[in-house]
């Protein structure tokens, strides 16, 4: 299903996103939702993002999907790089004025990149609404929390189905009916023939899920995002639902963006993790090694939260405080306040990512890393980037 | 687990339950039936929300109440403090049988019981403080003085984390874990021997929720609080419970001590349920037990057991021991077609279509049969038995196709309603078939569903 570049030696991420801020600006405040995320998604792979409440995790997959609200702001420096070689091609061909070489040099209004040397992408975030409405869908599709109110209740689910495939695929008449049944079927909904004509509130909660993970399959996208799709289910339902993703996944090398609060099912589905907190990632992992060794303080508290993983203890550990506003772009640790390993440092410094026991996939935003040297060290090398060369070279004389 | 089971349980073994009273015995419940009756002129069926349960809580323990959505768990709850009217039943709180109180003695007696529910965000007024909130039991109690009451108030917002400050402030200037907390607070104003929490966790944030149920542990330590604790949240269950009953469909399935049933449970439904939760340790492989589908209604529950639709340790006729997995599973998704179609109503529209011999929604017998058996192996007597139901549905005879059906392929699960049997320990309670002598214990039977299936 997808053409791999042949230019490339190593196929880049079929999503990268980098420095991704968005800020929602009312009359009384802004609201930096999220600020500076980076990470990328591999083809096939799920990447995870788990947090509390508040955290932007939902602003994120809005943002990449161009599904912000109005008072919504994507950071100037944000890109969303998407490499997906048919929407490239699709675009290049309907927004000739827009294609660049994305060599630095500057040029206004280019938001698809198409390098010789292989390098081709689009920026969604500098992209029209126009054109990202056209990837929408298509390229990227997206699965809501509650499945009722994502569907229409006045339209039969075929029909609904079969909108999708007439907007994105130009399939009409008969010829979508009988693609609509095959969809149903492939997400597990037995009598399709029967469901299509029936409407959504004589779907069960799975069902309806299930109709419209149908629904994005539809449009046949490279990327899923899915934002909370099992937390309004049973648990029995929700294995289901996520035994049904991981079969789509691997028969469609889909790539998934999976966000929850759940930390089980984020064991359970994703490759990697991204931890986010009042709306930064501050830790990024395999899944293996986040649960085994979990570095930020703030992953540590909240896997020590958990009653599955603490059996034996008769209390469970907190965190004291909240999960706060972030009203300003970062310039000190957010998690500082609520800390239990705080210090000076941690309230004036904004803290770098920083790979954990020299693995590059690990790394961990905080202060108390690079954890093998000295900590006023350690505290520089997230200040001073310029003298960053001189505290390594020193650090290996020593 | 068949090794210690009991062997004084037989076929009428029904009404267990009554041997567990001890004298620590708070709360007993026998045969409580809740129906919701249909209110309109033609009321079908009424929705069996609450079917024939048996329960003892015993006090200053925590008793957790599982179960999927629409299990019957929440209806419990409120029947047990008097917010729902028992269809049959009775309830008995320390010896008096309150579902016969007056309203005077009713009211008198909801002193002792009270509930803390679900989401904290349509549980309390907006428009009253947060102190009139917690202070509006001790006025319908006329309790003391009105001096009293507010100091009263202010003890009960420190004993639940807060300050005396937050008196005067309304509900929207609290997050959702310190709203949680007011409504503990009121909760606890008349001092309740008794609390029935339900879901009081599950509105908050795994950090927030640690912190909620710490509390609640304190606050049970402290006042010897006796909790129903009603969730679907099997993980917080085994933390906080003392004993757990699993409900499905009304029906308490299985009860026991907490460790004993998370460990080594008995009911195939228990076992399903719990192999669904997702562990948070990714290197655990869990060898998962898949249910098909989701559970009946209420209204219309199975005639046998109540889980007999999505079992997947269902007794088998002895005719068909010989039959491969893969035959089951389409004989029960062909099972399953058939009960919802005879559920799903034709409109005229549709009635009219199909004399014109228009194509309708439903389709033809055979296009499931190819569905469903497409391609699955079947022996020419199992092919014989389907193929004369595949006839009736053709014929449009819809109750008689599925009577050959289950004729065919029913067993004692469809029929009857299975009993209540003692497994090991005195206080662990299953029902299900499997434990009668003449059959194997329930034991996974992995591989032998699928997904899908409504």
């Amino acid at each position: 299903m997808t053409t791999e570049p042949p230019v490339a030696e190593v196929e880049p991420p079929l999503l990268s996103v980098e420095n991704l801020s968005v800020t929602f600006h009312t009359d009384k405040e802004s609201i930096h939702a999220t600020s500076g995320l980076d990470f990328e998604i591999e083809r096939g792979e799920t990447v995870g993002v788990v947090g509390e409440s508040g955290s932007g995790k939902s602003v994120t997959a809005r943002a990449l999907m161009g599904l912000l609200e109005s008072t919504g702001e994507l950071g100037a420096e944000s890109s969303i790089k998407f490499r997906d070689e048919s929407t490239i091609d699709r675009l290049v061909d309907d927004y000739p004025n827009a294609v660049g070489r994305g060599d630095g040099s500057s040029e206004d209004g280019t938001f698809v990149i198409d390098r010789d040397d292989g390098n081709r992408y689009v920026d969604l975030a500098k992209a029209p609404d126009q054109a990202v409405n056209q990837i929408r869908g298509s390229g990227i599709a997206m699965v809501f929390q509650d499945p009722l109110t994502s569907l229409n209740p006045v339209y039969t689910v075929g029909n609904q189905i079969k909108e999708a495939l007439r907007i994105h695929r130009e399939i009409r008449g008969q010829e979508a009916t009988e693609v609509a049944i095959e969809l149903l079927e492939d997400v597990g909904i037995p009598d399709p023939a029967r469901r299509m004509r029936e409407y959504p509130h004589q779907f069960s909660g799975g069902m309806r899920q299930r109709a419209i993970i149908a629904m994005t399959l539809a449009c046949d996208p490279e990327l899923l995002i899915c934002d909370e799709p099992t937390t309004a289910l049973d648990v029995t339902i929700q294995a289901q639902i996520l035994e049904l993703l991981q079969e789509l996944q691997a028969e469609r090398d889909l790539a998934i963006l999976f966000i929850t609060h759940d930390m089980g099912v984020i064991a359970e589905v994703a490759d990697r993790v991204g931890v986010m907190y009042a709306g930064e990632i501050v830790e990024k992992a395999p899944v293996g090694s986040l649960f085994e060794s979990p570095a930020h303080p703030y992953t540590r508290g909240l896997m020590s939260s958990i009653p599955s993983r603490n059996l034996d203890s008769d209390r469970l550990e907190t965190l004291e405080g909240e999960v706060p506003t972030p009203h300003e772009s970062p310039h000190d640790c957010r998690f500082a306040p609520r800390c239990p390993e705080a210090f000076d440092a941690c309230h004036e410094t904004h803290p770098n990512a920083i790979p954990i026991e020299g693995n590059a996939d690990h790394t961990a935003s905080c202060l108390l890393y690079p954890e093998d040297i000295q900590t006023e060290k350690a505290v520089a090398r997230h200040t001073r980037p310029e003298e960053r060369d001189q505290t390594e070279t020193g650090d290996d004389t020593t | 687990m068949s090794t210690n089971r009991s062997d004084l349980t037989d076929d009428t073994s029904e009404g267990v339950s009554n041997s567990d009273t001890t004298d620590d015995t708070l709360v007993e419940v026998n045969g409580l039936k809740t129906y919701y009756e249909d209110q309109t002129l033609f009321g079908g069926e009424p929705v069996k929300a609450v079917d024939g349960v048996d329960l003892t809580i015993n006090s200053g323990e925590t008793l957790g109440l599982v179960g999927e959505s629409g299990c019957g768990k929440t209806t419990f709850g409120r029947t047990l403090v008097q917010l729902e009217d028992v269809t049959a039943g009775t309830i008995e709180y320390d010896g008096v049988d309150v579902t016969t109180l007056g309203r005077g003695e009713l009211k008198q007696w909801r002193r002792n019981a009270q509930m803390v529910f679900q989401d904290p965000n349509s549980s309390l007024n907006d428009r009253m403080t947060v102190g009139e909130i917690i202070r509006e039991p001790l006025d319908a109690h006329n309790w003391k003085t009105g001096q009293d009451r507010i100091e009263h108030v202010q003890e009960l917002l420190e004993t639940v984390g807060l300050t005396e400050e937050h008196y005067y402030r309304y509900p929207h200037q609290f997050s959702g874990g310190q709203r949680q907390r007011i409504s503990i607070a009121r909760s606890l104003a008349l001092e309740p021997d008794f609390l029935v929490l339900d879901e009081p966790v599950s509105a908050l944030d795994a950090s927030v929720q640690a912190k909620i149920l710490n509390l609640l542990m304190d606050l049970q330590d402290k006042y010897g609080l006796t909790y129903l604790f009603i969730a679907h949240d099997l993980s917080v269950v085994r933390h906080v419970c003392d004993r757990v009953a699993v409900m499905y469909l009304g029906k308490i399935m299985e009860r026991g001590p907490t460790e004993d049933l998370f460990t080594d449970p008995s009911n195939p439904y228990t076992k399903s349920l719990l192999s669904a939760i997702p562990r948070a340790d990714p290197s655990v492989e869990i060898d998962r037990i898949m249910l098909r589908g989701t559970p009946p209604s209420p209204r219309d529950p199975p005639a046998g057991c109540s889980f007999s639709t999505r079992c997947p340790m269902k007794i088998r006729p002895d005719d068909y021991e010989q039959l491969s997995e893969n035959a089951w599973v389409a004989i029960d998704v062909f099972g399953d077609i058939l009960q919802a179609r005879s559920r799903s109503d034709r409109t005229v529209k549709e009635r009219a279509r199909e004399l014109l011999g228009l194509k309708t929604r439903f389709a033809s017998a055979e296009d499931i049969s190819s569905e469903v058996f497409g391609d699955v192996e079947m022996p020419p007597s199992v092919q014989q038995e389907v193929d004369a139901t595949i006839e009736l549905l053709e014929s449009g005879d819809i109750t008689e196709a599925i009577d050959t059906f289950y004729a065919a392929f029913g067993s004692v699960c469809d029929e009857d309603t299975p009993t209540e049997h003692r497994i090991g320990q005195k206080d662990h309670v299953s029902r299900c078939h499997r434990h009668k002598t003449e059959y194997s214990d329930p034991e996974p039977v992995l591989h032998r569903t699928e997904s899908g299936g409504d």
